[in-house]
């Protein structure tokens, strides 16, 4: 077999730099308590929060100035990223528009979406949604049924999404649509569209979460005119986009830090002299931890340097969420606690919190059974 | 030394080793016979003398360098305490010693506990039991550190007439760990010498570590090519094994323990010395030994009973990855080791610990 190389990441003179302002930024946030870090990740919604990061030049950090950016290196952004989620930075409004819609939108949209929808995300004040799994489409992406027709100056969108997170309070949804019948390749004939949630045919239903939240809906699409200059890329190349570059966002630290401040409450909790057991389970938490970020980071820097290491960056998924699974678990193993949301212990609070979010952890952004198959194909068995 | 050298020098011992270590030479040295054949050619090559400083008539290879030479030891289930003479040798002309004449061992109880030194007129002399020595009744040279009344540390060398084998054993791939004996020995003050500062924490434990981390990492390689090539070969059901979903899951998540342990023993390969810096060690001792014992698992789970049996070469690699785990600190000594080291600094400590921004 290939044998892995994960390098070290060396970061550009300006990351650094880039870490303490992030850190001095996050450590005011914390200070004035804008945010409860033992309760929030970067699925938590938060458009104050979002507006003063961007306000901060933290979103669409990599895009060109013209655009609202601040062209600074994909390795700073991670730098960012990265901290961002240490903290437990409530990054949730702004995640999916500045991880991969705006980059969308930058390659493959057209000058009008440039120019009026990224100065917008880079502002803080514009979200976006994924429209890709619909009832009949989860995993199996390429089944998807809703479709675009072509008409004078556009497409008409009909169709259902669900799993839509957070389509009631974005601003844009990407979907995902089939533009023509599928022949021999079920993957060709698919096209993205840049669709405003506030258009005209567009119907959104809450489906409420295990936790009691509204981040979930449903979506049906009626005859929803999308203008041809918002279509991502040109007709057709849908299944492309979507495997394509977003293959390479299951190597990001989102993938194994969702609940990093259960691990840091659980060790504030424990305090400064663990028992055997407890100090063998935060050592072995922090080695996991350590290896991810080691990879993670490595991918990083390949991917700056232009190469596409797909196989490593789905094994970054599959053991980084694993691994955040596995938190929850440890945690009630070494202390005594009763996860409960009511209750004033942050450490029960954040446990709690976890465990009702955990199930998600592994199937966001493709489940470990189809990353797996991936990892196959890439070890030579499929 | 510059990286085309190391390279080829890699690539050379890879070779001597492909063509050398064969089944015939493991089932050989398994019962307890010395491959002295095999020595002479890893020694021919300079092997032993790798890390030493060129002004020290050795070959200079940069700390990291050798550690890949070591995952190809770990790869090939060399039968010979090579890695062990590498550091010997490095740490003896490190303290102002000179080169070795032949196969040594390092010596370490996991808590440097084993072994009391006591300061007279004429040198010193030395008490007390090491266990599990890895190859300790076969080589002629044994490399210990040993702390003096003020704490200070020395690097003892110990010469084949000082060496008492109380009792000889083997670890489960059958490879000799021997328990040693020193009973009031004298040792003469050249085998006394100041230890370098990098011993100064944890003396010679990191180092052997650091040694079984990249062995373990070379023999996952290894048990992971033996079962993706045998998922491909062997046809159950009208198709290769590797075909059905449920070993492809297998294996995916054996790679993924190897990838996690790989990465780590990337991180310990370019850090400082060659065990200077016990935070990697620690990530990377733990990572890899919970790796180890996933990977071989898996790579037996895929091979069925063929595996099980002597006749196939899987378990040479398996009953290494078995036996390397728990030498040099298992996963629960490192894991204690740094989960108290974090737990001291607190909680919010993890994440600049984890990026290298702060210091264990």
């Amino acid at each position: 077999m290939k044998a892995f190389r994960f390098e070290a990441l060396s970061l550009p003179p300006g990351a650094q730099a880039m870490r303490e302002r992030v850190r001095a930024f996050l450590e005011d946030e914390r200070a004035h308590r804008r945010f409860a870090a033992h309760r929030s990740s970067w699925a938590t919604f938060d458009p104050e929060f979002s507006r003063r990061a961007a306000e901060a030049g933290f979103v669409g950090m990599t895009w060109p100035k013209e655009y609202g950016g601040g062209e600074y290196s994909n390795l700073e952004r991670f730098v960012v990223t990265e901290e961002m989620l240490a903290a437990g930075a409530p990054a949730g409004a702004h995640w999916i528009a500045d991880r991969q819609s705006g980059p969308q939108i930058l390659k493959y949209g057209s000058e009008r979406a440039r120019a009026t929808i990224l100065p917008r995300i880079a502002a803080g004040e514009c979200y976006f949604g994924i429209g890709m799994s619909e009832p009949d489409s989860g995993s199996d992406l390429a089944a998807v049924r809703t479709r675009g027709v072509q008409v004078d100056g556009g497409w008409l969108i009909n169709g259902a999404k669900i799993w839509t997170s957070n389509a009631h309070r974005v601003h844009y949804l990407i979907v995902l649509a089939r533009t023509s019948a599928a022949e021999q390749d079920r993957h060709a004939g698919m096209t993205q569209f840049v669709v405003p949630t506030d258009a005209t045919g567009i119907e959104i239903r809450p489906i409420f979460n295990i936790a009691g939240g509204h981040e979930f809906n449903e979506v049906f699409f009626k005859d929803v005119f999308v203008p041809d200059d918002m279509l991502i890329g040109q007709p057709g190349e849908g299944w492309m986009h979507v495997t394509g570059e977003l293959a390479f966002e299951r190597a990001g630290p989102d993938r194994f830090m969702s609940d990093i401040r259960l691990l840091v409450e659980l060790i504030s909790k424990v305090g400064n002299t663990p028992t055997e057991r407890q100090a063998i389970a935060i050592g072995r938490c922090v080695a996991q931890l350590s290896a991810l970020r080691r990879m993670s980071a490595s991918i990083a820097a390949l991917l700056e340097r232009g190469e596409r290491p797909a196989t490593e960056a789905a094994l970054v998924k599959d053991v980084g969420t694993a691994f955040e699974r596995e938190i929850p678990e440890m945690v009630r193993k070494i202390i005594p606690s009763q996860p409960s949301l009511d209750d004033d212990d942050e450490l029960s609070q954040a446990l709690a919190h976890v465990l009702l979010h955990a199930p998600s952890f592994t199937l966001r952004g493709g489940t470990p059974e189809i990353l797996r198959g991936m990892i196959s194909r890439g070890l030579g068995l499929r | 030394m510059a990286d085309d050298f190391s390279t080829i020098m890699i690539e050379q011992i890879d070779r001597l080793l492909g063509q050398h270590v064969n089944k015939d030479v493991l089932v050989r040295s398994e019962r307890g016979e010395w491959q002295d054949d095999l020595w002479q050619v890893v020694s021919e090559a300079g092997v032993p003398y790798a890390m030493v400083a060129e002004a020290s008539g050795g070959l200079g290879l940069a700390a990291g360098e050798v550690m890949k030479l070591i995952r190809r030891m770990g790869y090939s289930a060399l039968p010979l305490p090579l890695a062990e003479t590498m550091v010997a040798n490095y740490l003896l002309t490190e303290a102002g010693g000179s080169l070795l004449d032949g196969p040594a061992t390092l010596m370490s109880a996991v808590n440097n506990d084993g072994i009391a030194i006591t300061f007279g007129n004429a040198g010193a002399t030395l008490n007390g039991v090491i266990r599990h020595v890895p190859w300790g009744g076969d080589v002629g040279h044994v490399v210990t550190f040993a702390r003096g009344r003020g704490g200070e540390g020395y690097l003892l060398h110990l010469k084949r007439d000082m060496i008492a084998v109380s009792r000889r054993r083997r670890n489960v791939a059958y490879e000799p760990r021997d328990d040693l004996k020193f009973d009031g020995v004298h040792l003469p003050p050249e085998a006394v010498l100041k230890a370098p500062a990098a011993l100064r924490d944890a003396g010679l434990l990191p180092y052997i570590a650091a040694i079984r981390i990249q062995q373990m990492v070379g023999g996952m390689e290894r048990a992971l090519d033996f079962a993706l090539t045998y998922a491909n070969e062997r046809v159950q059901f009208g198709r290769p094994i590797g075909k059905f979903q449920a070993v492809q899951h297998m294996l995916a998540v054996a790679a993924g323990h190897f990838a996690a342990a790989s990465a780590t023993a990337d991180a310990v390969a370019e850090s400082n010395g060659f065990a200077t810096d016990l935070f990697p060690i620690a990530v990377a001792k733990s990572r890899c030994g919970d790796a180890a014992g996933h990977v071989a698992a898996t790579c037996h789970q895929v091979h069925g009973a063929m595996g099980f049996t002597h006749e196939h070469s899987l378990h040479f690699t398996t009953r290494r990855l078995w036996s390397w785990r728990d030498e040099g600190g298992s996963e629960s000594y490192w894991d204690e080791w740094l989960g108290r080291k974090i737990s001291a600094l607190g909680g919010e400590a993890v994440w600049p610990v984890v990026t290298g921004s702060r210091h264990l």
